[in-house]
């Protein structure tokens, strides 16, 4: 069990309640409303159209996709879908909308809803798990992007993201620690990108966070909620609960009330502070947008979504522990990122029709080279997975090589330093530097009588009952052939000769 | 439904719409009036009728995930954007300084 978390205060302890707004980028080649690019990194206000501009007399068309992914991924989060949504407009001046108000839906979200479930502590897969509900998913128009860092009485306008399409996953007040809210961003983000609606890059901003927050002494009321703006990593998102919480407490202590408002997070100075300047902003005067018609979802559309959603990593992992034998550690490993667990189900793949063997034969070996040979190899050389210079298909050659006894699992090692090397095929590399073991008797017997020969007072206390000197003459064996001679049969020819 | 002059001013400050005094004062009965007659929609009875979003029945119509397709309504038209605008540089709208 995980020790609750309390903020201590001069007078007691407090309690911490946490509800997440997940801005999450649709992941779509085109924007929610126009045909202008979504691209990230393009020069400014290229990609805007005269909808996106707010010209007058430019009409809203929403684009399918976006419907799509918003369905898919309140599918993936268990979540009630709303045949019946539409949008409203939410009024706000800023530089950054031209329209002066953004699209969102408000009164009928898309997706209601649905939860995920949290393991607590990563590291250790039998840790507890936690569900946190998910209160809706709707969809809605992002903002431009201002810069105020150019010029020194004004401030310059991006529009290139303004209208791209978002989707706002709203969680319900049920975390109560900086760990939990990590933790169900972290989960979010994955299920996001197994189900391809968000790439979840959180430095491109292409999913942020708005954090609530309040405290209270055990057993009371819920306390008054400040909400954080646009944090955008999650390790921010843990320090924000964790400073504002402790501001919060220190504040009551001091007599002082908590003012519902919106702050912002400043990593340099570790602290947050309150937006002012917005405060009658909220008054957004929503209202159903009359340039669009309900958004209706028939049956086969709904179909569609479930049909196309890919296996999710909770299903993966359980499938991986039940069939395919896998600890609980390495499926979850495998599972938290869809990049890992591709990767690891084509080199299975790859694997088994190289070699002919079963899934559930191949796994643990698989498993096992991706996260410490390959992943180390990874880590020393600081790059990605996707940027791994050994492809799947290289990686099962190699492992194919081993399972068919062509190679021992100790010079699979070195090929594979050689393969990250010299990018060449592990077949290529066995074969020009004859790394091939040696099974045949012949050759090891006579190496081994070589040994025996050399050795005879070990032979001795071997046969006087000292049987740990066997490890010995199996050492002396392989140092003799290289490395090369396959262990099992060094092991039985020499136990057949020095029992005799 | 009624409003009062300190609600018009308020409303108009939210919308940016500049109002001096007197104006706020002459909008007050005239939106009074408006308020008044969209009341008197509410003294039909309607209830177990759905609401109707349009007068001819109609769907709304999505488009496909598609680049810059119907070139009217895509991207790529940077100098139409700001063609209008009071002030641009380098590519930028430029505006007033705003900091929050």
């Amino acid at each position: 069990m995980t020790q609750k978390y309390t903020v201590q205060g001069a007078t007691g302890e407090f309690e911490v309640v946490i509800g997440l707004e997940v801005h999450a980028q649709i992941s779509t080649q085109s924007k929610l409303f126009s045909g202008s690019s979504t691209e990230f990194g393009a020069e400014p206000n290229s990609q805007v159209s005269l909808i996106d501009a707010a010209m007058p007399g430019m009409l809203p068309v929403p684009n399918m996709e976006c419907m799509r992914q918003a369905v898919r991924t309140g599918m993936a989060l268990g979540a009630q879908i709303n045949k019946y949504s539409r949008f409203d407009r939410k009024n706000y001046f800023y530089a950054d909308l031209p329209q002066g108000y953004q699209i969102s839906q408000l009164y009928h979200p898309i997706v209601g809803e649905g939860e995920i479930e949290v393991t607590l502590d990563e590291k250790d897969p039998d840790s507890a798990t936690k569900k946190i509900g998910v209160e809706r998913i709707h969809v809605e128009q992002d903002a431009g992007k201002l810069m105020h860092d150019q010029h020194p009485t004004m401030s310059y306008v991006d529009l290139n993201r303004c209208g791209v399409a978002l989707m706002e996953i709203v969680s319900k007040p049920d975390m109560t620690s900086p760990r939990e809210a990590g933790a169900y961003v972290k989960k979010l983000r994955s299920i996001l990108r197994y189900v391809g609606s968000c790439d979840g890059n959180m430095e491109q901003g292409s999913m942020r966070a708005d954090v609530n927050v309040s405290v209270r002494r055990p057993g009371e009321e819920l306390g008054t909620r400040t909400e954080t703006k646009n944090v955008n990593s999650i390790r921010f998102l843990m320090q924000v609960v964790e400073i504002e919480a402790r501001r919060q407490v220190d504040l009551i202590e001091d007599g002082g009330e908590v003012v519902q408002e919106t702050r912002l997070f400043d990593p340099n100075r570790m602290e947050t502070r309150s937006m002012r300047s917005k405060e009658d902003a909220h008054d957004y005067r929503y209202f159903p947008d009359p340039d669009l018609l309900p958004v209706e979802l028939d049956d086969a559309f709904l179909e569609e979504c479930r049909s196309s959603l890919p296996e999710l990593p909770d299903e993966k992992r359980l499938r991986y522990e039940n069939e395919l034998g896998l600890t609980a550690y390495n499926a979850a490993v495998l599972t938290a990122e869809s990049e890992t667990s591709y990767w690891f189900e084509e080199l299975l793949a790859q694997s088994v029709e190289r070699t002919g063997k079963s899934d559930k034969d191949l796994a643990k070996q698989c498993a096992n080279w991706l996260l410490s040979e390959l992943f180390g190899a990874l880590n020393k050389l600081g790059v990605t997975l996707e940027e791994s210079p050994v492809s799947p298909s290289q990686g099962a050659e190699l492992l194919s090589l081993v399972a068919d006894g062509t190679i021992s699992g100790k010079i699979a090692k070195d090929v594979f330093e050689i393969m990250l090397e010299t990018k060449q095929g592990a077949e290529q590399i066995v074969e020009e530097k004859s790394l091939k073991q040696v099974s045949d008797t012949g050759a090891i017997e006579a190496a081994i009588n070589d040994i025996i020969a050399a050795n005879e007072d070990k032979v001795a206390q071997y046969r006087g009952g000292n049987e740990r000197l066997l490890g010995f003459f199996v050492g002396q064996t392989m140092k003799a052939m290289q490395g090369k001679a396959n262990p099992q049969i060094v092991n039985e020819i020499l136990k057949k000769i020095l029992d005799n | 439904m009624s409003v009062d002059k300190e609600t018009v001013t308020k409303i108009a400050s939210l919308a940016r719409i500049a109002i001096n005094d007197d104006e706020a004062e002459a909008l007050v009965p005239e939106l009074n009036n408006i308020l008044g007659w969209v009341e008197q929609l509410g003294e039909v009875d309607c209830s177990g009728v759905e609401p109707m979003t349009a007068v001819i029945p109609n769907e709304l119509r999505m488009r496909d995930d598609i680049i810059n397709a119907d070139p009217l309504t895509g991207g790529g038209v940077r100098d139409k954007i700001l063609a209008n605008a009071p002030d641009a540089e380098a590519g930028f709208f430029a505006v007033p300084k705003v900091i929050e």
